[in-house]
């Protein structure tokens, strides 16, 4: 069945206005940044072909080597031993896997859980949207942080407890910014008519409402990502994260800063590395938020 | 109506904060570590543990356990923090005055910084300089306190020396003060040689949580003083012949302020949220530190305490917004 959408008016209406992709081409801020964020996956998945040593090999006799081009360097360590004298280059590498891997996952489902109650609290209303805001309520009076951690402490260490730690945390942000989207879509006149036509509820939902609530909704989790590779850092950090075996930028940053008078680099490098993804993400989410928002467009 | 909205908000509060009280509470008894197990001594009999957990009442069952804690909190007893063997209300007030001025000073720096770099901004506006403030801020706004808090160290205690990385007073100093406000203590008592010193290991801290503040601040303020700016009242006052920087200050500032004092009022929640790793990383003595202590150590009644008492600054700063906005805007009274 044939039925209205904002984006065919718009076609009907004149020359061929670009289409998103080729806006979010003409970007720079998107190009570059998605560039980078392509990069780092590249990076995580050929990481033991592109990384100089084993990340895990120990060398104490080679411990708190500075970079190259610092005094006593030594040559094959670009960037530097850790206390244990680990390439510090290749552990950055392999850090990249755990960030990317929470990155995606945990945003991913923070993402499907909180737009789903978004969408349900915003477009049924009454006792449902009661219910999910004083949720959401509560669930902001915690200091996220703090949460965070209680969380893996529950939970126990590992991966799948801080992924777990930042979707409990983080559907908040996609639950409230989708419910008020969703309330502010469900008014509009081409809800208005699929209801007249007699689109089912669900039907409305998801293939009306959706798709126009979708655009907010990639920017909105392209800088969830960026948190969720902070998140996952603090965590490390704590101590509370993946085992001390995987590489992190977070557990390399809570020995760098152990060991920051001695040998500064093991805290500078990972701490680059994050710095980089997170603004990164931020600037992809803001780029896409800008190319997609119909109103921000203009 | 004003009245009527101050109730329905302490209503919603209280709602909110028994919430946090029942999920906290949840939430601690199906961790699977004990905290029996942390305190007693290796050597402990099967009878000991036993008689431990009944002196901390951890043996009756869940329903029971959270009546007696949440009717002491009504009371103001939060029990004994497991570790520390002292009251959590004692531990709590012991603190919170280190937090509290930290908290007070990363938001005077974020207003200052941010507020100035705004007014900057506006002054430069259509120039290059805007373009490299944005360009800078957009940077800015990415990056969180945890960030900010570790690239400082490199700064300021590793590339330039210049401030004590961690703690929140030397410890020789500490002794002479008769509250925990040390820092409030020392300026009012005119010791401004020990505030200089709690200055000094402030600063970190204090600059960390306060960036991603100011980079809030500049960007809604400068967005709302250059709609000020074209407005009619200030084309008034440039024609009398004022200076630009007056126009800006005296004419647009008053108008534009409002929504980014909203805002800044719920950031500052997320400033006090980052309290607890940014304390941790300088290891200041506050309550976001304690935190992380009483997780790891399960300390129960303390990371309950803890929880409930963030919990309760939230919504006090949120409501403390929300009226104050409220009073500020007469259209937003009703709502």
């Amino acid at each position: 069945m044939e039925h209205w959408s904002p984006k065919q008016t718009i076609t009907d209406a004149g020359p061929q206005p670009p289409t998103a992709v080729e806006r979010l081409l003409r970007d720079p801020k998107v190009v570059g940044a998605g560039g980078f964020i392509v990069f780092l996956i590249v990076l995580a998945l050929a990481a033991p072909l592109v990384a100089p040593m084993d990340p895990l090999a120990q060398n104490l006799v080679l411990a708190t080597v500075p970079p190259a081009g610092f005094a006593e360097s030594e040559p094959g360590y670009l960037l530097g031993t850790d206390g244990l004298g680990r390439d510090v280059l290749s552990r950055v590498i392999f850090g990249t896997q755990v960030s990317l891997t929470v990155a995606f996952v945990a945003a991913g489902l923070a993402c499907l859980i909180g737009s789903l109650l978004g969408l349900l609290a915003g477009f049924l209303g009454g006792f449902v949207d009661a219910l999910i805001s004083r949720l959401v309520d509560i669930w902001m009076a915690f200091p996220p942080v703090l949460l965070s951690i209680l969380l893996v402490a529950v939970l126990g260490t590992g991966l799948h407890s801080v992924i777990a730690a930042i979707v409990v945390i983080d559907w908040t942000r996609f639950c409230r910014v989708v419910r008020t989207e969703t309330m502010g879509q469900a008014q509009m006149d081409y809800v208005v008519a699929a209801r007249t036509i007699g689109f089912a509820r669900p039907a409305i939902l998801f293939r009306e409402i959706l798709p126009n609530v979708a655009p907010v909704l990639i920017a909105l989790l392209t800088l969830e990502m960026g948190i969720a590779v902070v998140v996952e850092a603090i965590l490390s950090f704590v101590g509370l994260s993946v085992s001390s075996d995987t590489p992190t930028w977070g557990g390399m940053i809570a020995e760098g800063r152990q060991i920051v008078h001695e040998a500064w680099w093991v805290l500078a490098a990972p701490l680059a590395a994050l710095f980089a993804t997170v603004v990164a993400f931020n600037q992809l989410g803001d780029g896409l938020a800008r190319s997609l928002d119909p109103v921000l467009r203009r | 109506m004003l009245l009527a909205v101050v109730v329905n908000r302490m209503a919603m509060a209280l709602v909110t904060l028994a919430g946090v009280a029942v999920v906290i509470f949840v939430l601690l008894r199906v961790v699977p570590g004990d905290p029996v197990a942390m305190m007693i001594s290796p050597g402990a009999s099967a009878a000991d543990i036993v008689a431990l957990k009944a002196h901390y009442g951890l043996d009756a069952p869940l329903p029971t356990q959270f009546w007696i804690w949440i009717s002491g909190v009504v009371h103001g007893d939060f029990g004994t923090s497991i570790t520390l063997h002292v009251y959590v209300t004692d531990v709590l007030a012991s603190r919170l005055p280190a937090t509290i001025e930290l908290a007070i000073m990363a938001l005077i720096v974020a207003v200052v910084l941010g507020g100035g770099v705004a007014v900057a901004g506006t002054l430069m506006r259509r120039t290059a300089g805007e373009t490299v403030i944005d360009g800078l801020n957009s940077i800015m706004l990415a990056v969180p306190d945890f960030i900010w808090a570790l690239a400082l160290v490199l700064l300021f205690a590793v590339a330039i020396p210049v401030l004590p990385l961690t703690g929140r007073i030397d410890p020789a100093l500490a002794e002479g003060f008769a509250t925990r406000f040390y820092l409030t203590e020392s300026v009012l008592t005119g010791r401004f040689a020990d505030a200089g010193n709690i200055l000094s290991h402030m600063a970190m801290p204090a600059l960390a949580l306060a960036l991603p503040l100011a980079a809030v601040i500049v960007r809604l303020l400068k967005q709302s003083l250059k709609e000020a700016m074209v407005q009619d009242y200030v084309l008034l006052a440039r024609i009398k012949g004022f200076r630009e920087l007056h126009l800006v200050l005296q004419e647009a500032l008053r108008n534009a302020v409002g929504p980014t004092l909203a805002l800044t009022g719920v950031q500052f929640t997320f400033l006090i949220g980052g309290t607890v790793i940014v304390e941790r990383i300088f290891s200041y003595p506050g309550i976001g530190n304690l935190a992380i202590d009483a997780v790891i150590n399960r300390d129960f009644p303390l990371i309950q305490g803890l929880v409930l008492l963030f919990g309760l600054i939230f919504i006090l700063v949120n409501m403390g917004v929300d009226l104050a906005v409220a009073a500020l805007n007469p259209r937003l009274r009703h709502a």
